[in-house]
């Protein structure tokens, strides 16, 4: 039970690991090992891997067309995906769809409810700044740091648990208490430390030629990289003991090539999916930090301040709180639903059985 | 003839997935005689649990769904009973005992509790010192040592053959007509297998049940059955008495059966699969679902294009003698060597 | 049972010590209670200096984690540095309210979900299931703050609209301790919202959960056995599948319910409730290092604490557990 998605921590139920099967697609290892527990369903390797193995490209590369028709048939993710596409080309496009800058005053349309008149389709706050613009320079911020989240863990999560899986030993350790203790302490509570000081801007990290977005990009990531870490780690664990990596190891392939020319592309689709939940999460914990003071700060837009400088006057002007936030709403759903669908075509194990 | 316990008639079943209809079982029908030891063997998905799961409503349903056929138990079809009737048969009149001992018992609940719930479920009024006395009884007969004791451990704190053992036990506690063991020892070591077998036996002496033994083990159909059915693709293609079958098996699939099983005393390689894969259960080939991979076709068209029926078969032996192929006489002669009684031996 | 749970007691003692230092180094360095008072240039520079001394600020971190596990241990974590108000009493007054939270929220969770989650998977694709499939997914899609805010919309213009007060949106400060059942209702008014709002992700995340983990147990060979037995399907889900599907979710439950301690910030924030959620966020922007840490270690305390609990429910439980 949290406020805020954490990283898709393994049988949380915070991440929608459960898809609309209700098949439960908690990956990687276990935080603990529950017997009885809804097992693990990360995709089983398949052939793939051996035909990879043998140079049979073009078999593995049918699994990827498999996987592509099978995301195509899922009909709520590809609605979703053209959704969300479509949210945030209005918010990567926002300097030429908003009818005004995101701190624009209309001084003629005060407090003024949705509307079609001068383009106030979401209203205007008590300055007269179009909240339709706002939003949409909103989604383009909060896309920023979404994006950049998921990239950041994506790619130092699956470093260090692919090493930490394949190595073992020590390595591994240091992994799994370092996740262990970041598991004890309340997330929000060390993102809001590590925001309070680091958004601010008052220690240089180097980081302060970057925007706003990416410190907290960072922060947020420093957040999110353990529960990729812990899947990928999960995933290299049982891979290791496959016989085309043995049969790798035998035929003298080196240990990084063996990574990355083996295990990570059979690692791909969990990897993928749980990007998916990142981003997800990535947007609501900043639009939360954002909310409280301690992630984007105005001037720049983002949904979760936007929502914060409505507060104030939300009992009479609640567009000023409904629109970001169902605009969130829709945007969280979105990223959910395509995740849904990735599981389920990426997962070759998981076959569909329609009623 | 007596009258048999179990009639099945053209019983089909299929099951809807995204990839299309499987039609797991395909008009399939068969008998059952009291006191008799029914053995049906095929290849792994021929339709073998599934036929017999179906007539007790225990597929899941959805996916699955019994589409056609009948199923005469005790004077009434299972396929139209109400679902609490239904529920009044399973464990009472007819019970199971299933492959795996380690995965079907309730892991949180103690091995005494789910005994004796078997027997509450059709006798609400015996009294719970009396079910106890039933269950300890009951455990003594399928050779559970210490069944006090036994009664109060939960099932991981039992072996796997002490597991089958109480499974059987479940199986025979309300006294059924009809036992159905779908692979009661595949999941066991060898040793323990042939002890799980004694005790079969002795519930079937105990109870006078009349028993469906799945297996794919040819070597424990000739052990243990009087009767076999040959499945493949859903479909019975083989039936007929255990030693007829043996001594002049009469379908291509099932001398592949016999020939692929390890032989002891034979000088030929030691395994000699059947070759190809058994055929996709959704499009179905016309013709003999057997001829991509049949010895005999050698390419007949019969064999593409007309499906064979399930024939009456004229081959010596005793009792009915069907086989499901249009070249059936010319096997005329063929034997199994298990019909030989040292390999017999050698296979149990 | 009771060594393995000593065990485990002495085992996180060198846990909490080796976190309780990690964390006070980056607490330590990332705050500055005087940060404030040194920007004012009326404050006099040697005022400054000795709130400094006296806290010890001036030294190296090593020496001031010394002196912080001193107070911790002998002061109940010590006073805060502006104001030399004690921690602890605050503390325990905050962790009251956020009590009362977490255990309805906690409460309606588990009922709700577990609910939701056995029936979905019992009519698995049926209307109510997907319904609920929805639904969470809404769920898990909204911002906790913002539903709260949309609650507190919807029920402030309800009462200005007809003057019925059905739920108090704010103000949990302000009910009249008077008596007996008078008090309760104004309690249970005041909280109804901030409960439902932190429990809502929740119930969408724990009922799914419960879904996949009954659906799991549902297609279990034990379950076609007992159906085998001729049992009746309520007992058969109730006795059979539902003993067994219900473990996973209360191990997790338990584990979660240590991490809520920390209060929840954002519904504190959004409802003002004076809860520990609050406090953190209060002593966050006054720069107060010790009022940090001593939450912070109230919360991991918590944490380690019921993950002993999950394993002790799981020992429960599920027979197969042995804890020793
Ligand atoms: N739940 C299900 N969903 C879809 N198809 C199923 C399901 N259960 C069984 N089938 C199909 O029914 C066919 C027959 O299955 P069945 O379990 O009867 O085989 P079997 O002969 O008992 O095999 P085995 O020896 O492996 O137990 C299989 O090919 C399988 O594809
Ligand atoms: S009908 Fe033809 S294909 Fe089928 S078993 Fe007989 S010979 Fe073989
Ligand atoms: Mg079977």
């Amino acid at each position: 039970m949290t406020e805020v998605s954490r990283p898709p921590e393994p049988g949380s139920p915070d991440a929608p690991l459960v898809d609309l099967d209700g098949t439960l697609y908690a990956s990687g290892s276990q935080v603990r090992t529950m017997p009885g527990a809804p097992t693990d369903l990360a995709p089983e390797l398949t052939d793939s891997a051996l035909a990879h193995e043998s140079g049979l490209e073009l078999k593995a590369r049918s699994q990827w067309a498999y996987a592509r028709s099978r995301f195509f048939r899922h009909r709520l993710a590809m609605g979703s995906l053209v959704v969300l596409i479509a949210v945030l080309l209005c918010g990567a496009f926002a300097g030429h769809i908003a009818s005004y800058s995101y701190d624009a005053i209309d001084l003629n349309n005060i407090n003024a409810g949705p509307t079609t008149t001068a383009h106030h389709y979401f209203g205007t706050d008590q300055l007269g700044r179009d909240y339709f613009s706002r939003v949409l320079y909103g989604i383009r911020t909060s896309a920023r740091v979404a994006f950049f989240v998921s990239i950041l863990s994506t790619i130092l999560g699956t470093l260090v648990g692919s090493f930490a899986g394949y190595f073992g030993g020590w390595l591994d350790n240091l992994l799994m208490r370092f996740t262990d203790l970041i598991l004890t302490l309340p997330p929000l509570a060390v993102l809001l430390v590590a925001a309070a000081r680091l958004g601010n801007g008052t220690i240089n990290l180097g980081l302060f030629h970057l925007g706003q977005e990416y410190r907290v990009a960072l922060i947020l990531a420093l957040l999110f990289w353990t529960g990729i870490a812990r899947v990928v780690r999960g995933l290299f664990l049982s891979l290791r003991e496959k016989e085309y990596v043995e049969a790798a190891k035998a035929s003298g392939s080196g240990d990084v090539r063996i990574i990355f020319r083996h295990m990570l592309p059979n690692s791909m689709g969990p990897i993928i999916v749980n990007m998916t939940l990142v981003t997800a999460g990535a947007i609501l914990t900043e639009s939360a930090l954002s909310f409280l003071g301690f992630g984007i700060k105005p001037p720049t837009a983002a949904l979760g301040n936007l929502i914060a400088q409505g507060e104030t006057q939300m009992q009479t002007q609640w567009w000023l709180v409904v629109f970001p936030g169902l605009t969130i709403v829709i945007i969280v759903m979105c990223i959910n639903f395509i995740g849904d669908g990735l599981r389920d075509a990426l997962d070759p194990t998981q076959r569909r059985i329609r009623a | 003839m007596p009258e048999p316990v179990l009639s099945i008639r053209d019983l089909a079943v299929h099951f809807t997935t995204d990839d299309g209809v499987v039609r797991a079982v395909d008009g399939v029908t068969y008998d059952v005689y009291p006191g008799e030891t029914l053995g049906i063997v095929g290849e792994s998905g021929s339709g073998k649990s599934v036929s017999t799961m179906s007539i007790l409503g225990l597929i899941p349903q959805p996916p699955g769904k019994v589409v056609s056929g009948e199923a005469m138990f005790q004077g009434r079809d299972l396929l139209k009973l109400s679902k609490k009737e239904l529920r009044r048969v399973r464990g009472n009149s007819m019970a199971i005992v299933f492959q795996d001992p380690m995965t079907s018992l309730n892991p949180v609940l103690k091995i005494g509790f789910q005994l004796g719930e078997t027997i509450k479920a059709h006798h609400g009024s015996e009294k719970d010192d009396e079910v106890k006395d039933h269950v300890i009884q009951l455990l003594r007969t399928v050779g559970i040592p210490q069944p006090e004791r036994r009664f109060e451990q939960y099932p991981h704190e039992f072996s796997g053959g002490m597991r089958q053992r109480a499974m059987i036990a479940m199986a025979i506690a309300n006294q059924p007509a009809l036992l159905i063991a779908d692979e009661p020892t595949t999941a066991l070591d060898v040793t323990i297998q042939a002890q799980i077998l004694e005790v079969l036996k002795t519930a079937q002496d105990e109870t006078h049940a009349a028993t469906i033994l799945i297996t794919h083990d040819l070597g424990l159909i000739a052990e243990m059955a009087d009767r076999v059915i040959v499945m493949y693709a859903g479909k019975i293609v083989e039936l007929g008495d255990v030693n007829t079958i043996f001594a002049a098996p009469r379908h291509p699939y099932t001398i592949g059966l016999m020939e692929s099983l390890p032989r002891l005393t034979a000088d030929e390689d030691w395994l000699r699969p059947i070759p190809g894969q058994p055929p996709s259960l959704i499009n179905r080939p016309p013709g003999c679902p057997f001829h991509p991979r049949c010895f005999l076709s050698q390419g007949r068209a019969r064999c593409r294009e007309e499906e064979p029926p399930l024939r009456p078969i004229h081959a010596g032996g005793t009792g009915v003698h069907l086989s499901a192929c249009h070249f059936a006489e010319e096997l005329e002669g063929a034997t199994s060597k298990l019909a030989e009684p040292t390999v017999a031996e050698g296979v149990t | 049972m009771v060594t393995y749970i000593i065990r485990r007691l002495l085992y996180s003692i060198p846990v909490l010590f080796v976190s309780s230092f990690l964390i006070f180094t980056f607490v330590a360095t990332t705050t500055d209670p005087l940060e404030a008072a040194k920007m004012q240039p009326n404050v006099n520079k040697a005022a400054i200096a000795l709130v400094q001394k006296e806290n010890h600020l001036d030294k190296p971190i090593i020496e001031r984690y010394g002196y912080w596990v001193q107070d911790a241990f002998t002061h109940d974590f010590g006073k805060t540095i502006l104001g030399s108000r004690p921690i602890l009493p605050d503390m325990l007054n905050r962790l009251k309210v956020t009590l009362q939270l977490i255990i309805a929220a906690e409460v309606l969770t588990l009922l709700l979900a577990i609910a939701v989650g056995v029936y979905s998977a019992v009519r698995q694709y049926s209307i109510f299931d997907y319904s609920m499939t929805t639904l969470s997914f809404l769920g898990l899609a909204i911002p906790v703050f913002w539903l709260g805010l949309i609650l507190q919309i919807i029920f402030v213009n309800i009462f200005n609209k007809w003057g019925v007060r059905i739920f108090y949106t704010s103000g949990l400060d302000n009910v009249d301790p008077g008596t007996g059942l008078h008090f309760l209702i104004q309690r249970i008014q005041h909280l109804v919202l901030p409960v439902f709002t932190l429990a809502t992700i929740s119930i969408a995340g724990y009922s799914r959960f419960m879904r996949a983990s009954m659906l799991e147990v549902i297609n279990a060979d034990y379950i076609r056995t007992a159906r085998a037995k001729g049992l009746i399907e309520r007992r058969v889900v109730l006795k059979h599948a539902f003993r067994n599907a219900l473990i996973p979710l209360m191990t997790l439950a338990a584990i979660d319910f240590g991490t809520l301690f920390g209060g929840t910030v954002i519904t504190e924030t959004v409802y003002g409730l004076p809860g520990m959620g609050r406090y953190f966020i209060d002593a966050l922007s006054g720069g107060e290092t010790y009022v940090i840490m001593a939450w912070l270690m109230v919360t991991s305390v918590m944490v380690v604490f019921f993950n002993l609990v999950a394993d002790v429910v799981l020992g429960f439980l599920d027979p197969r557990i042995r804890l020793d």
